[in-house]
């Protein structure tokens, strides 16, 4: 039987991880501190906005944000590991291998820890501006130091990524260090990763760096599959490698940016899910990629929905979970390959 | 005379300014030949191949593949007409073999690339022609290097190229490899491709080559048929090391042998 990629697998394979992550994003908003029975969100619905109760509201204006906003960042995530295991030829390649992470880390601590920065800007917090701001001048670092006449050096983009990650990190116990220590709670939080989201209008600014970057990262999904065999050979095959780079480059850059900064650092998405989906659906990158943000983004809100009720009333950090499910689970892969 | 396919014109490139260079080495390339570049370690070999298949940009000269600079076309329009398989092809996930073929299939494919009929049918025949079909569910991890190796010939073939250039494609491999893949190189030169080959299979490259290239520290020595070239004050000089240059009893083309413990040009050779 043949391994290639047909139409007909593709859209199969395609519709069933769509359909798992509707069922998840389907579930998810009934399951929390309190469930809520979906008779009255309904009945609720049909009355009209004025006649909402406490369920409904909690429903409409925050879980259903709130699984949005984690299919979006864990889909994000894990379409970006799909990518940079490619083109840094290095399994382990996650979207904190850029260093974006770390960068838009120092910027988010830098606002919680100096409150008088504090700028607002639509819907957007200080925090969540400051944390964009790190993430673009991390960006814009990498890509000056990694910049070459003939296209990008794979080699110190991840070295410069992974130095400005150390860097950061280091940047940012001194910022701890000399902080008020009111403010280490909310640092502490934020490092954790979460998704504390409220109403629809927060999931707006989001879209401008999620979209353009997905649509760059999607159109290089054939390209992709040849750098698996490395430059050369892609090359040889008709890829414009340095193009595919480049493109990469940025569309990670701006995916990871966006999830990021509205979530936090969470790990294990970007670099489980990839694997996962590779082992269910095979290496080709047309498939790998858009499986990857789906399942990614069903593995984040499922999480999540650990997360708001395992120690309900109050919630965990969801990246707390991620990492905790995720670790054990990326060894039980090792194992079943090997 | 049949014009020739790939012609590589005064071609150098320099790696760093004061680094080492490739200086204005020339090489036509015309279909049904055969040609083995060779030259010790560091000659430039590889560097050639690479700005042959527009890898590397050259700092003066021109490579023109049928006629047009290789500038003026894309990586697919290129493709499409010149196969390349460079030197220790390595891959990060365990691709099956039939995926790796079918890869070649990239600049003749738009859109998302799903494979058409016509496709699968070139798939097909690249891996009967390089007998990689029995193994085409295997993954590239469980085969041998031999088997490895024409896996990646069938995926540039794929390509249905009319220039091949084949950087050191038998390193490695055992003598049975070896010579099945020269066989191959040669079947695919009756069927009018041009074929140029990097190796350090100095007998291999005179049994089977048309036309050799020796290169020597960025530079052409010689350039011509096989017996113009498979001299022993010239190979002696060129790898540093005394070299006996005889006629082999079969095929009755010339064999190079090193000669151990002796000074370069102070022999003399197996027939003379």
């Amino acid at each position: 039987m043949s391994v290639l990629l047909t139409r007909r697998h593709f859209l199969t394979a395609l519709l069933l991880y769509l359909a798992f992550a509707l069922a998840v994003m389907f579930v998810a908003p009934f399951i929390g501190s309190e469930s809520i029975d979906l008779r009255t969100i309904i009945s609720d619905v049909k009355a009209g906005a004025d006649s909402y109760g406490a369920d409904t509201r909690i429903f409409i204006y925050q879980r259903i944000p709130r699984v949005l906003l984690g299919f979006l960042v864990g889909g994000s995530l894990a379409l970006v590991g799909s990518v940079l295991q490619i083109i840094f030829r290095n399994p382990l390649a996650a979207p904190s291998t850029l260093g974006i992470t770390a960068g838009c880390s120092l910027g988010a601590v830098l606002a919680i820890s100096v409150p008088q920065l504090a700028i607002y800007l639509g819907p957007l917090t200080s925090v969540q501006i400051f944390a964009l701001i790190g993430s673009a001048l991390t960006l814009g670092l990498i890509y000056f130091l990694a910049r070459r006449t003939e296209g990008l050096s794979m080699y110190t983009l991840l070295l410069a990524g992974v130095t400005i990650g150390i860097f950061s990190s280091a940047l940012i116990q001194l910022i701890r260090y000399l902080s008020d220590p009111n403010h280490l709670v909310a640092m502490d939080r934020w490092i954790m990763g979460g998704l504390d989201v409220i109403g629809y209008q927060q999931l707006g600014p989001l879209l401008p760096l999620l979209l353009p970057g997905a649509g760059l990262l999607f159109m290089q999904m054939r390209s992709l599959n040849h750098l698996s065999l490395g430059k050369d050979m892609a090359l040889g095959h008709g890829v414009d490698v340095a193009a595919v780079q480049k493109f990469c480059f940025w569309g990670a850059g701006l995916v990871t940016a966006g999830a990021v900064s509205f979530s936090g650092p969470i790990f294990f998405v970007g670099l489980l899910i990839p694997h996962a989906v590779r082992r269910l659906s095979g290496l080709d990158q047309r498939i790998v990629m858009p499986a990857s943000f789906l399942a990614g983004g069903a593995f984040l809100i499922a999480c999540d929905t650990a997360a708001r009720t395992i120690v309900a009333p109050t919630e965990m950090p969801v990246g707390i979970i991620t990492a905790i499910v995720g670790g054990p689970f990326f060894i039980y892969l090792l194992l079943r390959k090997k | 005379m049949k014009a020739d396919l790939l012609n590589i014109e005064k071609v150098s490139y320099a790696y760093g300014p004061n680094g080492w260079q490739l200086e204005n080495v020339s090489l036509a390339l015309g279909p049904g030949q055969i040609i083995g570049i060779i030259g010790p370690n560091g000659a430039g070999k590889s560097t050639l191949l690479k700005i042959a298949a527009g890898s590397l940009s050259g700092s003066g000269g021109s490579v023109r593949l049928k006629g047009r600079s290789l500038k003026d076309l894309s990586r697919r329009q290129i493709a499409r007409q010149l196969g390349y398989l460079p030197q220790n092809v390595t891959s990060v996930f365990d691709h099956r073999v039939e995926e790796v073929v079918a890869l070649g299939r990239f600049p003749h494919l738009t859109g998302a690339g799903f494979l058409a009929s016509d496709d699968l049918e070139v798939i097909e025949r690249c891996m009967e022609q390089t007998e990689t079909i029995a193994f085409r569910n295997r993954p590239l991890s469980q085969l041998s290097g031999g088997e490895r190796q024409r896996v990646l010939l069938a995926s540039v073939l794929a390509q249905q190229p009319q220039v091949l250039l084949l950087d050191e494609p038998t390193t490695g491999l055992d003598i049975h490899y070896q010579v099945t893949f020269f066989s191959l190189l040669m079947e695919l030169a009756d069927k009018a491709l041009a074929v140029a080959v990097v190796t350090h299979e100095l007998n291999l490259a005179a049994q089977y080559c048309h036309r050799l290239l020796l290169l020597h520290n960025g530079k052409t020595v010689k350039e011509g048929p096989v017996e113009e070239v498979f001299r022993q004050e010239v190979l002696g000089e060129v790898y540093r090391h005394s070299v006996l240059v005889g006629t082999h009893p079969v095929s009755k083309k010339p064999i190079a042998l090193p000669l151990t413990g002796a000074r370069a040009n102070s022999q003399k050779g197996i027939n003379s």
